[in-house]
């Protein structure tokens, strides 16, 4: 220590009638505390770009290599007037967005192992849930890029363009998919032990649920019972209505995105499934959040 | 006088290690209060609970009137804490690091902007602020993390071993700004298991041993309650151990000796508890009857270490000593993050 600290030059009182000083309101501080968390993630991305640049490369590469794999597939496999780039690039956002999302608890855990998450936890937060929320809007931010670069690049390989109503469609589920699994990340993050654990959770759920939803092949291609757990699929169910978005302009609220065992589903009722599941997975894991004495 | 912090009949548990037993104080506003105690004995685990990382087991908290367990964050709001391990982001700015806790704290912008400045000058960061804090050293961590703790003006701050790894002149640095801050009204309470360190700053202070409070009080009354006061007496730079037990042996049929115990490991010396007074020159007259030289011999008064001897049976380096061996670390901060 070479200066000397001068704390005379200071005011280091601690002022008693100090609530001046601070924001009230749970509004104020909830978007004062999820905006410097945020933040913070955004500090990090911009001085550490690799995750950024790998989360482009990889739908990326998935849209040319399943793209080339499918080429010479027998026309009209993937249905009528159907090309397998309009087919792969709704599954491709999806599964970007979802494998995205399913990865925000990482940072989380290691926080916690640094004990920086000790500092979040010490602070007077107007709700835990702003840890989640900053997490949420980081990676639906890297996310949208992720899909205007799939949307794009589907469009040089044949897919098309969804209308414009459509791409605000696509945003909207995009969203809540990205919310539900962030959220359940988030709640994993602190119910796990550790990282280890975490990284093998997510290495066992991630590209087993690609398969298991119709991201690379329609239901008819499956096995009856990976159609059954393919309906199951909540990301099947962000899938197919993007799916249709992609095929049809003239889409509505009552229109028929998606056919399962069990029934036909509507875009509305889609989007309800959708709003549910993440509804669910925020309430599940209040009490993880609330663990440390909330 | 107002009570800041007070803990009564604190416990807590991991698992099978009853970490804190039970541990009640109280810490005056406007004091700088120490938790003295070895290696193990509980500090951290009792600063958890008081900032509400852990819940306790049992036992009742309250912050300025306000019950941590009830209340956490009200109680949080008026606690400034600096951890024992500094955990900082490092690829943020030292700048960026105490405005994200300007912003967890909910300071106004127009508040927060010059309290950061003023603290960056008080800890003499301004050379390092908009460095990431990845390139800091350890002193420099500590200087930011303490800047953050004080970034909204807590009532108490908390200081969890604060010296550890801060050369000698830091330390003094550090303990004059504490200092400081009591002068502005700031209730301090901080953890230690150097004795010196309590002793030059604490008005007050609790020793814990095991999980358990064995005393409170100011360092003069501890020392005053143990009563008398300390020699130590060198014969020759290494007396033999024959000599030693002549010179015991007379001494403790002195009638103001207490008590003489010889220290092996300090070449024989001799230390003495007397009753207070000056004994110095009886103990010279005596020792030249036997023929016995003196190499050194002093007086003073108890120390803190002689408080915890006396309440523990064990000096303070002692039960570091032991406790080093005997814990889990990785255990431990598994157990923590839950
Ligand atoms: N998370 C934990 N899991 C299991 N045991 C723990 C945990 N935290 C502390 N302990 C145990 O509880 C006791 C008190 O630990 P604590 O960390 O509170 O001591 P301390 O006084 O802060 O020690 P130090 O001076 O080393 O920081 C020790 O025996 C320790 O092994
Ligand atoms: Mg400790």
């Amino acid at each position: 220590m070479t200066q000397i600290i001068a704390p005379e030059k200071v005011n280091l009182t601690f002022a008693p009638n100090q609530s001046d000083n601070f924001k009230s309101g749970v509004m104020a501080e909830f978007s004062q505390e999820t905006l410097a968390m945020t933040k913070r993630l955004f500090i990090q991305l911009q001085r550490r770009p690799s995750t950024l640049i790998a989360g482009i490369i990889q739908p990326f590469m998935w849209l040319v290599l399943f793209g080339a794999l499918f080429y010479n597939a027998p026309k009209g496999l993937f249905g009528n007037e159907l090309n397998y780039a309009q087919f792969l690039a709704p599954g491709i956002i999806i599964f970007t967005a979802f494998s995205g999302a399913l990865n925000a608890g990482l940072p989380v855990m290691f926080d916690r192992e640094f004990g920086f998450l000790n500092r979040l936890l010490v602070a007077p937060l107007s709700t835990r849930y702003s840890i989640v929320a900053a997490s949420t809007i980081y990676i639906i931010a890297l996310t949208f890029i992720q899909t205007a670069v799939i949307v794009i690049a589907s469009a040089f390989l044949g897919a098309g363009w969804p209308s414009l109503a459509g791409l605000g469609a696509i945003a909207l589920i995009v969203f809540l998919i990205v919310l539900a699994v962030t959220a359940l990340s988030l709640g994993l993050a602190f119910a796990l032990p550790g990282h280890i654990e975490l990284i093998a959770v997510i290495f066992v759920t991630n590209l087993p649920l690609l398969f298991a939803s119709t991201a690379l092949a329609p239901l008819n291609f499956m096995a009856g019972w990976l159609q059954i757990i393919a309906s199951l699929n909540p990301l099947t169910y962000a899938i197919e209505p993007i799916r249709y978005l992609y095929l049809h302009s003239d889409w509505s609220i009552n229109s028929v995105v998606m056919e399962t065992p069990w029934g036909e589903f509507s875009f509305g009722n889609v989007l309800l499934i959708l709003l549910a599941f993440a509804a669910l997975i925020l309430l599940t894991i209040q009490p993880l959040l609330k663990k440390r004495f909330a | 006088m107002t009570v800041a912090v007070s803990i009564k009949n604190l416990q807590k548990r991991y698992g099978n290690t009853e970490a804190v037993k039970n541990v009640s104080f109280s810490v005056n506003s406007g004091e700088i209060f120490g938790l003295l105690g070895p290696n193990g004995a509980g500090k951290t685990t009792t600063i958890r609970c008081l900032t509400t990382l852990a819940k306790p087991d049992a036992g009742e908290i309250m912050i300025s009137g306000i019950s941590a367990i009830a209340n956490p964050r009200l109680a949080r709001q008026k606690i400034g804490y600096v951890a024992q391990e500094v955990a900082l982001d490092k690829m943020l700015t030292g700048r960026e690091m105490l405005q994200l806790q300007a912003d967890l704290y909910h300071l106004k912008p127009k508040f927060a902007q010059p309290r950061i400045e003023q603290l960056i000058n008080a800890l003499g960061l301004q050379e390092y602020a908009d460095n990431k804090t990845g390139t800091y050293s350890g002193g420099i961590r500590k200087r930011l993390d303490l800047a953050a703790g004080l970034l909204h003006q807590p009532e108490v701050l908390v200081l969890d071993e604060p010296s550890v790894g801060l050369d000698i002149e830091s330390r003094f640095i550090f303990w004059d700004f504490l200092r400081e801050l009591k002068k502005a009204g700031t209730t301090v309470l901080i953890t230690s298991h150097y004795l010196e360190e309590i002793d030059a700053l604490a008005d007050r202070l609790a020793i814990i041993d095991q999980g358990i409070i064995i005393s409170e009080g100011s360092p003069n009354e501890l020392k005053d309650k143990i009563g008398g006061d300390r020699i130590t007496l060198r014969i020759r730079e290494f007396t033999s151990e024959n000599e030693a037990n002549n010179a015991k042996n007379l001494l403790v049929s002195l009638p103001f000796v207490t008590e003489v115990i010889i220290n092996k490991a300090q070449g024989n010396s001799l230390n003495l508890v007397v009753t207070q007074g000056n004994n110095l020159s009886k103990i010279e007259t005596s020792l030249t009857s036997l023929n016995l030289p003196i190499f050194s011999m002093s007086q003073s008064r108890p120390s803190l270490d002689d408080v915890y001897l006396a309440a523990t049976g064990r000096t303070l380096i002692d039960a570091e000593l032991a406790a080093a061996g005997s814990r889990d670390l990785k255990a431990e901060k598994k157990q923590q993050m839950k």
